[in-house]
Formats: structure tokens, C-alpha cells, sequence
């Protein structure tokens, strides 16, 4: 027998080596271009504007950093935005599960209406929900001789502030939740009750955990837009120092006031608050993914 | 528990997915609803559960009203399609759920539950997997899943929709079986959905064959394939030969030419002659009924089709028909047809 006959087809060993062609076709040199510009556009535009907030912050060293943080007037700054924040991410939890809840899980008339409804928001510019409610709730406003008769603030005091925040974050809940429990459908929900459960002990015990990243996912985001919430709040707040300020509005008064470094220093703060969502962001994504 | 559904029809907007179904089930029977994807199955199977609602009709479990019955009080045990495991679940959480979500003077002690469920897995067969969740298990691990679940709540009523639809064929088969058994061994009464001819009637005590919204035909699976009711039934079930042929002043004709067949008393006018292939027998294109071109011989396993082009009503159709191996059929010679066992039925119906 000779070696040609046993030998494999000259084509097998080469089949080893080859690989599949790459899908892109620019040479390596564009391709690191392309890259490289990205790159250094995102270090311009989002970076260095990160690295100056904090510079600027401890421009004055670590002393007048803390000095601008203990100031009474930013403690009650961030006091405020930690109580507005909590109210309008609980009620927006609330809020955007039971919406969300209703449009993936049943049918109704009027729910394409809905679902532009929570868009609202997203296309409204924050200053003139921000007037609306002025227009509802303000002394000359819809609303304003009937809360004055019965001694009830809401424009320029905290009412306001978290309306105004609620309304500007009420889609994060929802834009987040409404697309998962469409693609997850009803059938555990069916198969829940055919196994004798309520419609309540349905919803925790089936359609809230199925759900709890992408919840949690919307609270983060939700609650980073209404702790950094500026146009909507300004306009209600009346910017009453120590009393109706939140940090965003804060900070634009003390950068007014030509005090950039304790501005800066209170800015920080709400960029750490970026960083660490970034962060929670991650790793809440992979989670989700796994939901889906 | 018997199960009547009585005159049940259902409309989605204009389409009407069942019209006037109705059908009697035993108690302790295995019913398959067979019928091709779009009939009506599921909805019908969704109306029995509870988990869709009939326009017009009844439902009864023991000659009890069931419709009045929400589908958490009908007590009956649903495998899905897609199985709809809890996703968040583990194996034995998934199966437990029909027991921990009783409550009040219903409430099940955890002990209680643990052996149940412990019971039951072994009952499937997968002691082994209940720690796992869905996303770890292969197609029949979560079909087992979905049975456990089910059998949790000991329903007398066991409805599954298209049980091994996402399973290979091998684990179709073994499935099939080992179900079969399951249901000697329960005290239930169990209606299939499959559009698996074979798996229908391999496994059901009997068919029901469902065509647009309607029952076309129930009898035991030997009934359903001997003697098909309708050609929609014909067709689907089994091999079918379809020969065009015409019916005037009560005798058969193919084109012009006169047939010595029994035109089975079919109305005047156009007509479909159904038969098995291996009840159709190859013969001298002159003597026979029927003749046609042999396009191709094809020779798979014990059996061997040939397709054959005979002139129709409407230009040319093919037909496939059985030869036997030691036949030898040359391409483009012309062969006759001469079938033995035979339906003829409307070809409007
Ligand atoms: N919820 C629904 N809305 C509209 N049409 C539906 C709905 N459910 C089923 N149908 C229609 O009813 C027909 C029968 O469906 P189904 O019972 O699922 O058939 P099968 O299970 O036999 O495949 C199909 O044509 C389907 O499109
Ligand atoms: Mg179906």
C-alpha cells in the first residue's frame, strides 16, 4: 500500500489552519484611526469635564472642600434632594410598575394612548412641566385661590419640588419595565393561576421577580435624573436658600456667586452619584440580560 | 371526570378559531385533539381550562357547569405549549407552587409539601435536577417539569398542549410512552393537543380531528385511519393518494373515459378519489383506471414512492404512489394505476 493511498486529501490539513474570513474589511490602519478618534472624542466630551469637576472642587484643598459640604445651606441642599429623591423614585416605582403592569399583561382601549402618555416627559422640556405646574398650583394659577383658602403650599415648598420630579422621571420605570414583560408574556402568569394562585399572589410571587433587575435598573436611573434634576425643579422651587434648594440649584447659585470652589465641591457629589449608577448600570445590565 | 363541551364557538375579532365544537371525553380517557397548526386546538383546550372564555356554548366537568368555575377553581392541570416554567424558580419551587400558594385553612404544611413534591419528581424521573432552574434544563427535563407542576395540584383533569412539540424525535418517542403509562397510573382524565399524526395515534384511546375551527372527525385511532369521515381527514391523516376524477349521472369518470369503480353515491360534479398508496396497485397503463409518466423513483428504507404525472382537470398532477422493490420502472415509461382501497368524496368539500 502506498503512502499516497492512505494519505488524507491534501485540502484536510489546510481546513485546520484556515479561519473564517473577518466581517470588516478596512485595514488595520483605518480601522485604528476610527477607534482612536472615538476614543479621544469621549475623553474630550465626557472625561475631561469628569476629571475638571473634581479638580475644581479641591482647587482650595481638602479644608474648603469639606468647609463647602458642612455649609448649612448645602446640608439642607442635599438633605432635600435625598427626601425629594426618595418620594418621587417610591411613588415612580409604584407608578411605573402598575403601568407597565397593565400594558404588557392585558388589553384595553385607550392603551396606545398610555404608552405616548409616559413618553410625555421625555419630550416635554423640563422647564415648561416645570411652569404647568405654576400654572396649576401657583397664587394666580387654576388651582391657587382654593390651596390658599385651605392653607395648603405646594409651589415653592417641597410638594412641588417632588411633583415636578415625579413627572420628570416618571418614565424610567416604565420604559424599562414595559418592553421585558412584553417579551416574557403572559404564560407564567397563566400557568400561575391554573395552579390555583390569586391574581395579587400572582403578581409577587411570579411577575415581580421576573422583572426585579430591570425595576431596580429603572429606580437607578430614575433616581439619578431626579437628584440631578435642574429645569422642572427650578421653576418651582423659587430657590429659597436653605429651604428650597436642591443640590443642582445649589450649585448654580453658589457658581453665581462666583464661589466655584464650593460649587464645584457640591457638584462632586452628584458626579460620584453618576459614577456609582454607571457602575450599579453594568452590572444590573447583565443580570437583565439573563431575564430575557 | 367526564368533560362535555357542547356546541362551543369562539371568535377573535371576524375570525372565527372554533365554531360549534362539541365532544364528549370519559372519565379516565386519553384524547387527542390532532389537527393542523391554526385549527383551533389551543383554544379549545384554553376554553376547557378556563383560561379563555367560549361566545357561545358549554363546558362541564361531570355534568357540573364549569364555565361559572374560574380557572383557580376548575382544579385542572395544564401543561403549556412552551411549558411556562417559572423562570426564577427552581425545579422543586416550580413544582411546589401549586401547593404553597394555598392559603388560609387550604394551606399546606412545609413537610407536607416537601414529600409531595419529592413524590412527584420522582414520579417523572428527575429526583436529581431539583435544585436547578429552567434555564438549566434540556426540552424533556422541562417537559417533566411542567408534568410534576401539574400533577401538584392532583387535578382529574390533565390538558396538554402540544406536550413534546419542542422535543427531537428519539425523546419524543420515549416520552410518548412513558406518559402513556403515567396516565394508567393517575386517577385523570387527559386531553392532548398534537399536531403529530403519529404521536396521536400511537398514544390517544381516541382522536379527534380538528380542521378550521371545527371537528372533522372522532374515533378510535384505527377508525380515524381506516375509515376517515371526511377527505380533510383523509388527507391529513396518513398517506393519501388524491386521483382527479369527475362524477356524472352517478358513475366515475376519469376525464372522458368511464370508470368500473364505485362512485360511493358522490353528487354530480368534480371529485377527489383518495387512496392509501400501498392500497393503489401498478399495472399496464392500458388496463388500468388511471396512467401517468413516472417522473422519479425514490427509494428510502423498506419503502419505495414513485412520482407519477397524471393528466388532471386543471393541467397535470403528481401523485406519489408505492412500488414494490422488485418492481423496475423505468423514468418517462408510462404505468397504470389501479387502486383497490379507495374514497371518493367532493372535491368542493
Ligand atoms: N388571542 C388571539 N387573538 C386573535 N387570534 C387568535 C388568538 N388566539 C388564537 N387565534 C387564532 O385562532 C386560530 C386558532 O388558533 P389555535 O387554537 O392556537 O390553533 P392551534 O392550536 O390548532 O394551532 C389561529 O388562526 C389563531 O391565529
Ligand atoms: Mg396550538
Amino acid at each position: 500500500m502506498s503512502v499516497a493511498e492512505i494519505a488524507p486529501p491534501a485540502a484536510t490539513p489546510a481546513r485546520v489552519v484556515r479561519r473564517a474570513p473577518p466581517v470588516h474589511t478596512e485595514p488595520a490602519g483605518v480601522r485604528i484611526a476610527i477607534i482612536a478618534v472615538a476614543l479621544t472624542f469621549l475623553a474630550l466630551v465626557i472625561g475631561l469635564p469628569l476629571v475638571l469637576v473634581f479638580v475644581q472642587a479641591f482647587a482650595k484643598g481638602w479644608q474648603a472642600y469639606v468647609a463647602a459640604l458642612v455649609d448649612p445651606d448645602a446640608l439642607a441642599a442635599i438633605e432635600l434632594t435625598l427626601i425629594v429623591a426618595a418620594i418621587s423614585v417610591a411613588l415612580n416605582l409604584v407608578f411605573g410598575l402598575v403601568a407597565s403592569w397593565c400594558i404588557a399583561k392585558f388589553e384595553f382601549p385607550g392603551k396606545s394612548f398610555l404608552i405616548t402618555l409616559i413618553d410625555l416627559p421625555f419630550s416635554v422640556s423640563p422647564v415648561v412641566a416645570g411652569l404647568v405646574f405654576i400654572l396649576l398650583f401657583g397664587s394666580q394659577g387654576l388651582l391657587g385661590p382654593f390651596l390658599q383658602d385651605n392653607d395648603i403650599k405646594i409651589v415653592f415648598a417641597l410638594p412641588g419640588i417632588v411633583l415636578a420630579t415625579v413627572f420628570v422621571t416618571f418614565p424610567f420605570v416604565a420604559r424599562e419595565l414595559i418592553p421585558l414583560m412584553q417579551e416574557q408574556g403572559t404564560a407564567e402568569e397563566e400557568a400561575a393561576i391554573s395552579l390555583g394562585a390569586s391574581g395579587l399572589s400572582t403578581f409577587f410571587r411570579v411577575t415581580l421577580p421576573n422583572v426585579k433587575w430591570a425595576l431596580l435598573y429603572g429606580v437607578l436611573l430614575c433616581n439619578a435624573r431626579a437628584m440631578g434634576e435642574f429645569g422642572a425643579v427650578s421653576v418651582v422651587s423659587g430657590h429659597i436658600r436653605g429651604l428650597t434648594n436642591t443640590m443642582p440649584l445649589q450649585i448654580e447659585i453658589l457658581y453665581n456667586e462666583y464661589q466655584f470652589a464650593a460649587s464645584f465641591a457640591v457638584a462632586s457629589l452628584l458626579a460620584l452619584l453618576a459614577l456609582v449608577t454607571l457602575c450599579a448600570k453594568t452590572l444590573l445590565e447583565k443580570r437583565i440580560a439573563k431575564d430575557h | 371526570m367526564t368533560i362535555d363541551v357542547v356546541g362551543v364557538s369562539k371568535r377573535f375579532k371576524s375570525f372565527t378559531a372554533l365554531d360549534n365544537v362539541s365532544l364528549h371525553v370519559r372519565s379516565g380517557e386519553l384524547v387527542a385533539l390532532l389537527g393542523p397548526s391554526g385549527s383551533g386546538k389551543t383554544t379549545l383546550l384554553r376554553i376547557i381550562a378556563g383560561l379563555d372564555w367560549p361566545d357561545a356554548g358549554e363546558v362541564r366537568f361531570d355534568g357540573e357547569d364549569a364555565l361559572e368555575r374560574t380557572v383557580r377553581d376548575r382544579n385542572v392541570g395544564f401543561v403549556f405549549q412552551h411549558y411556562a416554567l417559572f423562570r426564577h424558580l427552581n425545579v422543586f419551587e416550580n413544582v411546589a407552587f401549586g401547593l404553597r400558594v394555598r392559603t388560609g385553612k387550604d394551606k399546606v404544611p412545609d413537610a407536607t409539601i416537601r414529600a409531595k413534591v419529592e413524590e412527584l419528581l420522582h414520579l417523572v424521573q428527575i429526583d436529581w435536577l431539583a435544585d436547578r432552574y429552567p434555564g438549566q434544563l434540556s426540552g424533556g427535563q422541562r417537559q417533566r417539569v411542567a408534568l410534576a407542576r401539574a400533577l401538584a395540584i392532583s387535578p382529574r383533569v390533565l390538558l396538554l398542549d402540544e406536550p413534546f412539540g419542542a422535543l427531537d424525535a428519539k425523546v419524543r418517542k420515549e416520552l410518548r410512552r412513558w406518559l402513556r403509562q403515567l396516565h394508567e397510573e393517575l386517577p385523570v382524565t387527559s386531553l392532548l393537543v398534537t399536531h403529530d399524526q403519529e404521536e396521536a395515534l400511537e398514544l390517544a384511546d381516541r382522536v379527534v380531528v380538528m380542521g378550521h375551527g371545527r371537528i372533522e372527525q372522532v374515533g378510535t385511532p384505527s377508525e380515524v385511519y381506516d375509515n376517515p369521515a371526511t377527505a380533510f381527514v383523509h388527507d391529513f391523516i396518513g398517506e393519501t393518494l388524491a386521483l382527479p376524477t369527475d362524477v356524472r349521472d352517478g358513475r366515475l369518470y376519469a376525464g372522458d373515459k368511464p370508470l368500473a369503480l364505485d362512485s360511493q353515491g358522490v353528487a354530480d360534479g368534480p371529485a377527489r378519489l383518495l387512496a392509501r398508496p400501498h392500497d393503489v396497485d401498478l399495472a399496464d397503463p392500458d388496463a388500468a383506471p388511471f396512467a401517468g409518466r413516472v417522473l422519479a423513483v425514490r427509494t428510502f428504507g423498506p419503502t419505495r414512492r414513485a412520482d407519477i404525472e397524471i393528466p388532471g382537470r386543471n393541467g397535470p398532477v403528481v401523485v406519489e404512489a408505492a412500488v414494490p422493490h422488485q418492481q423496475d420502472l423505468p423514468t418517462g415509461g408510462l404505468i397504470g394505476l389501479v387502486p383497490r382501497r379507495y374514497r371518493v368524496f367532493n372535491a368542493n368539500a
